[in-house]
């Protein structure tokens, strides 16, 4: 009974989440104490006349949906290179221009015409994501340092490709996609973030892309003579990042019917690394654990709406975010870990000779 | 021994290391670059005023690459400097108009003071963070960051314009060149002006050079980037070499933030926004190696150079349009981080075992 | 006598989970000698001088230093150097972006600024006294490694060191800059330097050492004056005969691993780090690759696995042409590979014994074929059972487990995949008695159901147990072919050492 309960713990991987648990727990209990309302759900109606879910849990849930599909590619490119990749939203602002250059040119906004926008959208993210993943698999570049590039000169090729500064696109298929179907109350981005993560539990599923990347990550030589080819491994991974960044890109153009290249998914790469260091995930790469940064991205964006609930002006959040991001990582410090160990240790042993003494 | 002898007779300079070649391969593509300006667009470039504005515009940003390239010789990364210049022009802006005493030198030397508290203060706390608590340089200045932009909205939202006089003055005090100015089609002569703040950032590269070169702590950054390992084994002690190389940086980011101001007596929000990844930028073109190790601020200064030139250059250009501004810089630094790659694995040549069986 | 004694460890032991590394061992050195500290791998030689440089913390026993009283308190790399300890590393320890000079010299003096001027003056005394040649603005990447190590001597030697310690100086040396490394410790010795030798190169330590102290299994076997220990003894203290006792494994009769067909043919086959050479090997055949390390074994089986960049050569599998230029075609013919390194090319750490067991299969079955976990579980648990792993469950990552047991969950790895020919590289480096006894049980079982295995050994009473036919190699190369009456102790030894075999 004890053994299967155990197991189903570690399963879980309960162990590795205590501190984004832990984390996600001290804000709901904050928020509680603070201000219960704080979690009342209401009911909406919007301009079109149809019900929408409103409250600030709604909102965290769904503007988080952005960082978490991103967090959760990036999870796999720290994963198999040691390194983040910081052009991701460079990159979506790149794929966005394309996708709503196709609708605006395609004329009306249709179910065909969106299906194939999208679909390019997904190719060009994936095409600049190989070309990072090139760099960093076939050239040993530091992936910081090869996807500077694209985040220095990303958001100049995005408006060379829209030609203006903000291109409109207007039609309900487009709202339906970034606010609510209608009928629906719930934010269709959420479904997006659902449908982005069962995919990706299916490719895990159905490949070895987990094993692979974490042997790669953990033990790039002995995975090599097992067979695995780490360059692979590491353009696979860009390769599905760069399906994330355009899924978030399609989403974050659609929420505001419009592609502004400099603000697009502006200052996301620096949300998603967080994300990922917060879900306890090492960003030298090897074992990683999807729902621990969807974890992480839920978190920063709780963290952002509690600090706007509380009235805090939205441009001051960044330096209460940045707080309690160093309490986060501080108490996953390796030094401070291994203080805890030490000093159980040295209980336990103390306790273990108390024992014998008497 | 006579082979050795032999060598020793007939090199007696130097062959030239790596890093020197990709200093000077950054030297040559700007003089090649600013020659070919010159040449070929004339006008404003035939001024001598052009060049020196190169420096006048991009004073903060030589410093604050000079403090880059100091952390990634050690092995490190800060992306906070461009947050503190931020959170350091805020500050003295506010205090200037706000708080500072009439007397002029008083509050000019209050303001430097103030300038340098902040940051040092970042510096003090991401070294501690990063050589002591052990967590990844990257996640600490990225947390650095956040605060300095979150407490420079905190301190103002609205821009803040510098009036005070006794500041002022020093905005306004120029080194004036006349034998490299030039007449104007009035027949006056117009002299060569170099600002403050560039004289600052020409002293700062030179003073980091010689840290760099001639100083324990400075060959410390040097041997902590080559190998950590083999720093610690040497005796050299990594934690304090480290936490310093953090706290030189966050000095200079301060310092950064005041020339800044200096330049451009105004304070806003956005301030020097992702002017951290240029600084990363200038120092990698200049061959500075994020793994560490490698690097010089010499190169590092004509690393910035570069990328103003560039901008220069296209600003007089017809394609005159920042996001060509912006891929021409990215191209660049895409052909340097690529010639990098390529030495670097020529270097690898002749390796161990596991690096040929890691390349078959 | 005694004022000759510069340094005396005596009743050392060191303790590791699941190994006793060092077993109450004595150690003494002499002002102006040379002593080969000798042993195979895991005889606990590295183990010895990491305590005595203050990286490992002794659990038991005393080191005296003369010239200070009392117990010498070394509880770091810093205390061992001011205690008048200097090590010189395989590995070189010194940064490769500085300069010569600047290496000599770093982290010596607390002076806050660098006078390169005398830095490099006095260098370029050093350097012309112990004649390296090296210039002292040079930059250390720019140096053989020859030449580097001996910088590293230098700053040694410049420090006033009473113990100088070598841990496998030459073994990435050519004969001429070994030539030019002896002529340097020889010098020393004259000055007074006491000086520790590590290496696994027979000729080298009879070329310049004045004493020998032989270490087995963590276990002091003696202590030696060169002229009184021949050549073919040393190889047999080192290689012990303590295992006699446990019989012979093999069946008296071998005609069982005496099939005909070549499983395995290579003509020619060479790697970067490898000259070409032929080889074969048949069904259920055991055979084995046996000299000293570094005398190009490992380097034979990396080659037909494919884990270094193959040159050259042609190979057949099963009498079939195929071509291996790594290592995913290689398990796709049929071959597995334990490698000898188990920490850097083995395990995966962090992932857990059951992800490690099934991961070769795994790769071999596609990476869109994933297994169940119901059937990974199954795989695990069966071979976590017929090899009597120890581990606290399948979940357990494989890095917390003891090195019998991390070896045991790759050898399943292997197994899982149901190769043709099996290489197994020092299977048995490392681990106690009774798993060896495992190990070895294990090969023949595999040969008898028809497996061809290539056996690796420091140990050549393992070999002479497992092996039907040895292939002997010295420096990178071929020397030898022994089967049937051949394989003997003495005349594999003989083969191994070279030269003076009659001794035996």
């Amino acid at each position: 009974m004890d053994k299967k309960k155990e197991s189903i713990w570690k399963r879980m991987g309960i162990g590795q989440l205590a501190i984004p648990l832990t984390a996600l727990a001290l804000l709901f209990l904050f928020n509680l104490i603070r201000d219960p309302g704080f979690f009342s759900v209401v009911v909406n109606i919007n301009n079109s006349g149809n019900p929408v879910l409103g409250g600030n849990l709604i909102s965290v849930i769904n503007s988080a949906s952005e960082l978490a599909i991103i967090s959760m590619g990036m999870t796999l490119v720290t994963a198999a290179c040691g390194g983040q990749d910081i052009s991701v939203g460079a990159v979506g602002a790149i794929s966005a221009s394309v996708f709503i250059k196709l609708l605006i040119g395609m004329g009306n906004v249709t179910a065909g015409t969106l299906t194939v926008a999208t679909l390019a959208c997904i190719a060009t993210a994936v095409a600049f994501m190989m070309f990072n993943g090139t760099l960093v698999s076939v050239f040993r570049i530091q992936p910081m340092i090869a996807t500077l590039i694209l985040y220095s000169c990303g958001r100049s090729i995005a408006y060379w490709i829209t030609g203006s500064a903000t291109p409109q696109v207007d039609s309900p298929i487009i709202t339906a996609i970034g606010m609510t179907i209608p009928g629906i109350p719930v934010p269709t981005p959420v479904f997006m973030v659902i449908l982005v993560g069962v995919i990706l539990a299916v490719i895990f599923k159905r490949t070895n892309t987990a094993l692979y990347t974490q042997s790669v990550g953990i033990n790039q030589g002995a995975a090599r003579l097992n067979g695995i080819s780490p360059t692979a491994v590491k353009m696979l991974a860009f390769g599905l990042l760069g399906v994330c960044v355009a899924v978030a890109s399609v989403i974050a153009t659609c929420r505001m019917s419009q592609v502004s290249h400099k603000t697009l998914l502006v200052d996301i790469e620096m949300d998603a690394i967080l994300a990922v260091a917060i879900g306890g995930n090492s960003l030298g790469g090897g074992k990683f654990r999807m729902s621990g940064s969807i974890l992480g991205a839920y978190i920063i964006t709780m963290l952002t709406v509690t600090l706007l609930a509380m009235g805090i002006n939205s441009v001051n959040i960044k330096a209460y975010k940045a707080v309690v991001i160093i309490i986060i990582v501080g108490a996953g410090s390796p030094v401070i870990k291994n203080r805890m160990i030490l000093w159980r240790n040295r209980r336990s042993a103390a306790a273990v000779k108390g024992g014998a003494a008497s | 021994m006579t082979t050795a002898n032999r060598t020793l007779r007939r090199k007696q300079r130097e062959p030239l290391s790596d890093a020197s070649l990709l200093t000077l391969i950054a030297i040559g593509i700007f003089v090649v670059m600013y020659a070919a300006a010159v040449i070929f667009m004339g006008g404003a470039f035939q001024k001598v005023q052009q060049f020196l504005d190169l420096f006048n515009e991009n004073a903060a940003l030589i410093i604050i690459a000079c403090a880059l390239t100091v952390v990634m010789i050690g092995g490190g990364i800060n992306i906070s400097v461009g947050g503190i210049i931020g959170l350091t022009c805020m500050a003295c802006a506010k205090f200037l108009e706000y708080s500072a005493p009439a007397n002029s030198t008083l509050a000019v030397l209050l303001t430097v003071a103030l300038a340098l508290g902040v940051g040092l203060a970042f510096g003090l706390f991401e070294g501690f963070m990063v050589s002591y608590l052990e967590i990844q340089p990257f996640i600490v200045t990225l947390a650095g960051m956040f605060l300095a932009r979150g407490l420079t909205t905190i301190l103002s939202v609205n821009p803040v314009k510098v009036t005070h006089e006794g500041f002022q003055a020093l905005v306004k005090t120029k080194l004036q060149i006349p034998w490299l100015g030039y007449t104007a089609k009035n027949g006056n002569l117009i002299p060569a002006k170099l600002e403050i703040g560039a004289i600052i950032a020409v002293a700062v590269v030179a003073a980091v050079w010689l840290m760099l070169r001639y100083t324990r702590l400075g060959r410390g950054i040097y041997a902590l980037g080559g190998n950590r390992q083999s720093a610690l084994m040497l005796g050299i002690n990594v934690k304090s070499v480290c936490f310093r190389g953090y706290v030189i940086s966050g000095l200079l980011a301060g310092l950064a933030g005041l020339v800044f101001l200096m330049h451009k007596p105004a304070a806003n929000a956005s301030i020097a926004m992702r002017s951290e990844m240029d600084a990363i930028a200038a120092s990698i073109i200049g061959g500075t190696l994020l793994t560490g190790g490698v690097g010089n601020v010499i190169g590092t200064l004509f690393g910035v150079m570069i990328l103003a030139a560039i901008q220069k250059i296209i600003g007089l250009s017809p394609l005159n349009e920042s996001w060509w501004q912006d891929m021409a810089s990215g191209a660049m630094l895409g052909i340097f981080i690529l010639l990098q790659s390529v030495i670097l694995n020529r270097r690898g040549k002749g390796g161990t075992k596991d690096m040929q069986a890691d390349r078959g | 006598m005694q004022n000759d004694v510069v340094l005396t460890m005596r009743g050392i032991s060191k303790l590791f989970p699941g190994t006793k590394a060092l077993n109450n061992v004595d150690f003494t050195l002499r002002r102006g000698e040379i002593h080969a500290l000798m042993g195979e791998n895991g005889a606990g030689k590295s183990t010895l001088i990491k305590v005595l440089t203050g990286v490992y913390e002794k659990d038991s026993g005393s080191i005296h230093i003369e010239g200070i009283d009392g117990e010498a308190a070394i509880h770091s790399p810093q205390d061992a150097q001011n205690a008048g300890i200097s090590t010189v590393y395989q590995e070189i320890t010194l940064c490769p972006n500085l300069t010569v000079a600047e290496n000599m010299f770093i982290g010596r003096t607390e002076d806050a600024v660098v006078h390169w001027k005398a830095y490099e003056k006095k260098a370029a005394a050093i350097l012309d006294s112990l004649g390296i040649p090296a210039r002292p603005k040079q930059e250390l990447s720019s140096c053989s490694l020859a030449v580097q190590q001996m910088v590293a001597i230098g700053r040694a030697v410049d420090m006033n060191c009473k113990v100088l310690i070598l841990d496998e100086p030459t073994s990435s040396l050519d004969e001429k800059e070994v030539a030019m490394l002896f002529r340097l410790m020889r010098d020393l010795k004259s000055r007074g330097v006491g000086i520790i030798f590590v290496t696994h190169f027979l000729e080298q330590v009879y070329e310049v050492s004045d004493r020998i102290t032989v270490l087995r299994n963590g276990e002091l076997v003696g202590e030696y004056p060169v002229a009184e220990l021949p050549q073919v003894e040393l190889v047999a203290r080192m290689m012990g005969k303590s295992l006699n006792d446990l019989g012979d494994l093999k069946k008296a009769d071998k005609s069982f691993s005496a099939g005909t067909e070549n499983v395995y043919e290579a003509k020619g086959l060479s790697s970067v780090v490898r000259k070409p050479f032929d080889f074969r090997i048949r069904k259920g055949e055991v055979n084995g690759f046996t000299g000293l390390l570094g005398s190009g074994r490992s380097e034979s089986v990396r080659a037909i696995f494919g884990a270094d960049r193959v040159t050259g050569g042609q190979v057949r599998m099963n009498g079939k042409e195929v071509r291996i230029t790594g290592p995913h075609e290689a398990m796709k013919n049929g071959i597995g590979y334990l490698p000898e390194d188990r920490k850097r090319d083995g395990i995966i750490a962090e992932l857990s014994v059951r992800e490690n067991i099934i991961l070769a299969l795994q790769v071999m079955r596609g990476f869109f074929k994933p297994m169940k976990r119901s059937e990974m579980e199954k795989f695990a648990d069966e071979y976590i059972r017929e090899l009597n792993i120890k581990t606290a469950s399948q979940n357990t990552p494989v890095g917390s487990l003891s090195g019998g047991n991390q070896q045991k969950v790759i050898l399943a790895r292997w197994l899982l995949t149901h190769p043709d020919y099996l290489i197994l590289d020092e299977p048995t480096r490392g681990i106690d008695v009774g798993t060896k006894l495992e190990i070895q049980r294990l090969v023949l079982k595999l040969a008898e159901e028809n497996m061809s295995v290539t056996f690796i050994s420091s140990e050549i009473e393992e070999m002479l147990r497992t092996c039907s036919r040895l292939i002997v190699m010295r420096d990178g190369n071929t020397v030898g072919e022994l089967t049937g009456d051949e394989l003997t102790q003495a005349h594999v030894m003989e083969t191994i050492a070279g030269g003076e075999a009659q001794h035996g």
